[in-house]
């Protein structure tokens, strides 16, 4: 056997060793000491995000494992590395929740289960082999149903986990179910022999397969219409869970499909999925903005606004190139540090008062101005308002799609593009809010905490840089390989 | 980087906000400002005099003080900058806006927020006008807009909510056909092999946009910038916008901002696509013959100031599409003069109107009279405003008009002559709407007593006037420097592209 092939593993074990530290630090550390659980796991993280980035910078080819059923490439790093980032952001931000009374008994699931779910998240990024990614698939759902019950003192949180594991397990089964038709149609479960013998049978099994496949990960990313499990459960979760639902795992899923779509379904791409997609992207886009406009608790509001992201995201998989490919990873890391920041914001003034809905961020700038800045960065950003980074992300992303030059892409982007318009129209209400409407100021002015404040930071500085400083998007443009 | 002068447009407001933040108080936030705005204006006079030079001196060059910075080398989009007499005009423009309106708000409330987005809005004015490349020129182009929401929503007056959110998602909805067409643009920037580019001067050199994809990039760009240009049927965010806007921010808006629509239809739209400009003309002549006629009649029932001049503005940034629109030099030249011209004559009336509410409380002209009497210096400002937008003559209005309606006529098919005439009774039309409001509101019976009691203009107010009337002025009386500067721009190079006379 040849060991050297763990070597491409080098994340997953980097990951792994963390976990086991995290686990046995919370198993025989004394109960004290659990406080300083989260900080621990947070260095620990930082440091496997450091030193999972090294050999990818100095730029190495593409490494296989286990008979070819795992494959790591740069660009493949570089999307674990962006997750790193989130995770370690989204683990900063955790603190004042994971200190809170009822989390001290589940502080250390809390900080096991995300490590174990993001483990998930790198298989199926890294499978090149049905079977791998559905483990992977599996890892990264189960636990999560665990995770968004965390908050197991309130009904909303139960209900929620109900809500997803059902969903998780029933979109599993159609998944496998189009695994099934695509075994027996290519007698294999490997991408790259699938790829080679279904090029030149189209049938109508074909397609049907197809269409489970995309709605099995539609589920996971949340594409209309598979979307309806979303705004239930991210209002359930734990705002902390929310947001690693809405940021890590969608951006682990977004990347997994499009390897799926390129790698395994590429030589059908024409035929079958390029047209299911953009009816999916049409479709998520839309809706995903014509609900979020209506709601008034901020995290449906973020959960709806995520969808409609989602369909961004997508447009990078269905230009089926390499700018697609560098843009849509370099959208998932501006998505990360744009949602976050908001997410940063409601997190901070739901632990200091208790409040969600957007009626009560009103006159936000007259008590708490750094919030309310930091706040209407996020909302630029995710609406795409120059200079911020959101809109240096959906300006590639276009022109990556648009690479295709037929009228109908042109028409998806153009549908994209006013699209754009309502999303800004919703983002614009927050702002308003917390700017311009008559001063009501239902939240007092509050001090937010030391790690709030850091994750704070470093999101704004994310959302203010990236954009601005080209070296990201050119870099990952440079390691992008369809 | 920085030996390239274009580049202190940017760097200095840059600056401006740097120290903003550091301000304690609203003198220091005044200081920088003040500071800060008369640095623009001498480095646009200095690059004005050294831009004359250098023609002189004989350099025929489509654009000069060029620079290029990679930025997103994968995409190959590159900071590039550089200016022709018209860039260079706006810049002017721009700079003597941005100065009379930091006097303009001199006393408004939570001045650091404020300036803060004004600043930053100029920032994208600045951006704009010395951009090359399509990417960099669109990214400021939307740094430009989004401040006026929260301008507008924070400070404004009326429906301010209504009308900020109107604005700002129509002018982004004109934005994302834009875009649109600026990728389009890149796609087809280059034969097929060669490296593509956003590079305008590049793009006009290969001429690669094939006649076909014209037809579909053309109304893109010009739809997307004309929104701004408050083209019909997509001006109505422009008299609710102007209503509900601060004082220094409909200056702003309609002086500069307005500006950015005309100069984006004709740097992008006609000159990168001349054929599909030369054929789908009629199209859009149609249209803003439409906005030139209707936004004066509009103009003439309104009773609210500030609507009567948004409206006017409509029909003023009308012409100046409909000039471009005409392809030939005389025309084209009196459109940049129409825009220098109607950027500092409005930016005077929304000034004059934003201090005389100040004092009345009131902008409806049934509810004021007689204002000649009580504060003599605003009103004959006023009246010399009004004076510059009828036409009259020795003053800007009267140059840029004359120039157009002899460039439009110089078409001698009966299309071009009908809409020719049409827009020409716009004139009248304008005469009518300006000497009823100076008749009513300046040389009628005092309809208020309490208005007795009110004082003239203050010192500050004073000085952010008189810069715009000595402006206005000057264009009147000296016409053919600023149309010899705008029109070596249409070097032959350019008609060459254009495939006209």
């Amino acid at each position: 056997m040849d060991y050297s092939q763990f070597l491409a593993m080098k994340q997953e074990i980097g990951l792994l060793v963390v976990f086991l530290l995290v686990f046995l630090y919370d198993t025989f550390m004394p109960q004290r000491s659990g406080k300083a659980l989260p900080v621990f796991t947070t260095v620990l993280m930082l440091a496997a995000t450091v030193a999972g980035f090294f050999p990818c910078l100095l730029g190495t080819g593409s490494m296989s494992a286990f008979a070819g059923m795992y494959e790591t490439s740069p660009i493949v790093c570089a999307i674990k590395g962006v997750l790193n980032i989130g995770v370690v952001i989204v683990l900063i931000q955790s603190y004042v929740w994971a200190d809170s009374a009822p989390m001290q008994q589940r502080r250390g699931e809390y900080l096991e289960l995300t490590l174990l779910t993001l483990f998930g998240m790198y298989l199926m990024i890294s499978a090149r082999h049905f079977l791998l990614f559905v483990i992977g698939l599996e890892t990264a759902s189960l636990p999560l149903a665990t995770m968004v019950a965390l908050d197991k003192d309130h009904y909303e949180s139960r209900e929620a986990a109900v809500k997803y594991i059902l969903t998780a397990i029933f979109s599993s089964a159609v998944f496998m179910m189009g695994l099934s038709y695509v075994y027996g149609l290519s007698g294999s479960l490997y991408f790259n022999d699938i790829a080679v013998n279904i090029a030149s049978q189209m049938s109508p099994l074909l397609i049907i397969a197809m269409v489970f496949v995309m709605a099995g990960i539609g589920f996971k990313l949340s594409l209309v219409p598979f979307h309806l499990w979303t705004a239930d459960v991210y209002q359930g979760a734990p705002t902390s869970v929310t947001s690693y639902l809405s940021v890590i795992s969608k951006g682990s899923a977004a990347f997994a499909f499009l390897v799926i779509l390129a790698q395994a379904f590429g030589t059908i791409y024409a035929d079958t999925w390029e047209w299911m997609l953009y009816a999916l992207i049409v479709l998520t886009i839309t809706i995903g903005n014509l609900f979020a406009m209506r709601q008034r608790n901020m995290k449906r509001f973020l959960a709806f606004s995520s969808v409609s992201q989602a369909g961004y995201i997508m447009l990078g998989v269905i230009a089926f190139n390499v700018t697609g490919m560098a843009s849509l990873v370099y959208y998932i890391l501006v998505y990360i540090f744009s949602n976050l920041a908001a997410f940063g914001v409601i997190q901070a003034i739901e632990n200091a008062t208790g409040k969600l809905s957007m009626d009560d961020y009103k006159g936000l700038y007259k008590t708490n101005p750094r919030l309310s800045f930091a706040m209407m960065l996020a909302m630029f950003s995710l609406a795409g308002i120059p200079p911020f980074a959101g809109f240096f992300s959906k300006f590639f992303i276009f022109t990556g799609a648009i690479a295709q030059r037929s009228v109908a892409i042109y028409v998806l982007v153009l549908i994209a593009l006013i699209n754009t318009i309502i999303s800004l129209y919703y983002y614009l209400l927050v702002v308003k809010a917390m700017f311009i409407s008559p001063d009501e100021c239902v939240i007092p002015t509050f001090k937010s905490a030391c790690s709030e404040r850091l994750g704070l930071w470093i999101t704004v500085a994310g959302i203010i840089l990236l954009g601005i400083v080209s070296c990201v998007y050119n870099w990952l443009s440079g390691i992008a390989v369809m | 980087m920085f030996s390239n002068i274009l580049i202190y447009f940017v760097v200095i407001p840059l600056l401006m906000l740097a120290g903003l933040a550091l301000c304690k108080n609203i003198k220091q936030i005044r200081a920088v400002a003040v500071v800060g705005s008369l640095a623009l204006t001498a480095l646009s006079v200095y690059l004005l005099v050294d831009f004359l030079a250098l023609r002189a001196a004989g350099d025929t060059a489509p654009m000069l003080y060029l620079g290029s910075w990679e930025w997103f080398g994968p995409l190959n989009i590159n900071l590039s900058v550089g200016v022709d007499g018209i860039s260079i005009a706006m810049l002017l423009l721009s700079s003597i806006i941005v100065f009379a309106g930091s006097f303009a708000s001199w006393t408004i409330d939570q001045p650091k927020e404020f300036f803060l987005w004004l600043i930053l809005l100029s920032t994208g004015v600045f951006g704009f006008f010395i951009s090359i490349d399509l990417f960099t020129m669109f990214m400021f182009y939307e740094v430009a807009l989004i401040p006026m929401y929260l301008l507008i929503g924070v400070w404004g007056s009326g429906r301010k909510e209504y009308s900020a959110m109107k604005l700002t998602l129509m002018l982004m909805g004109g934005s994302a056909f834009l875009m649109l067409g600026l990728i389009g643009i890149y796609y087809h920037s280059a034969p097929v092999g060669a490296e593509r580019t956003w590079d305008l001067l590049e793009i006009a050199r290969n001429g690669s946009i094939s006649t076909g994809w014209q037809y579909f990039l053309f109304p893109m760009t010009f739809v997307g910038f004309g929104v701004l240009g408050a083209m019909f049927p997509f001006h109505t965010w422009s008299p609710d916008g102007h209503a509900s806007a601060p004082t220094a921010v409909s200056m702003l808006h309609a002086g500069v901002l307005m500006k950015l629509g005309g100069y984006g239809c004709f740097r992008v739209a006609i000159y990168l696509m001349p054929e599909a400009a030369h054929d789908l003309a009629w199209i859009f002549l149609v249209l803003t013959g439409i906005s030139v006629v209707y936004g004066a009649f509009s103009a003439c029932v309104q009773t609210d100031l500030k609507y009567i001049n948004a409206y006017s503005s409509v029909s003023h940034c009308g012409l100046v599409l409909f000039a471009i629109l005409m392809l030939n030099t005389t025309a084209m030249t009196g459109a940049i003069m129409q825009m220098l011209s109607h950027g500092l004559m409005t930016a005077l009336f929304f000034a004059l109107i934003g201090q005389i509410y100040g004092r009345t409380h009131t902008r409806d002209i049934t509810k004021m009279g007689g204002l000649m009497q009580i504060m003599p210096y605003l009103s004959v400002c006023y009246v010399i405003a009004g004076m510059a937008s009828l036409g009259l003559p020795g003053l800007s209005g009267f140059v840029a008009e004359m120039t157009i309606f002899v460039g439009s006529f110089a078409h001698t098919d009966m299309f071009h002559r009908v809409f020719t005439v049409l827009a020409c009774c716009s004139i009248v039309i304008t005469a009518v709407y300006i000497l009823r409001v100076v008749g009513k509101l300046l040389f009628g019976p005092v309809q208020d007593e309490h208005h007795r009691q009110l004082t003239d203009a203050t010192w500050w107010e004073r000085v952010s006037t008189v810069t715009l009337i000595v402006c206005v002025a000057a264009i009147g009386c000296f016409p053919n420097f600023f149309a010899n500067l705008i029109r070596a721009t249409f070097t032959p190079e350019i008609f060459t592209v254009l495939g006209l006379n």
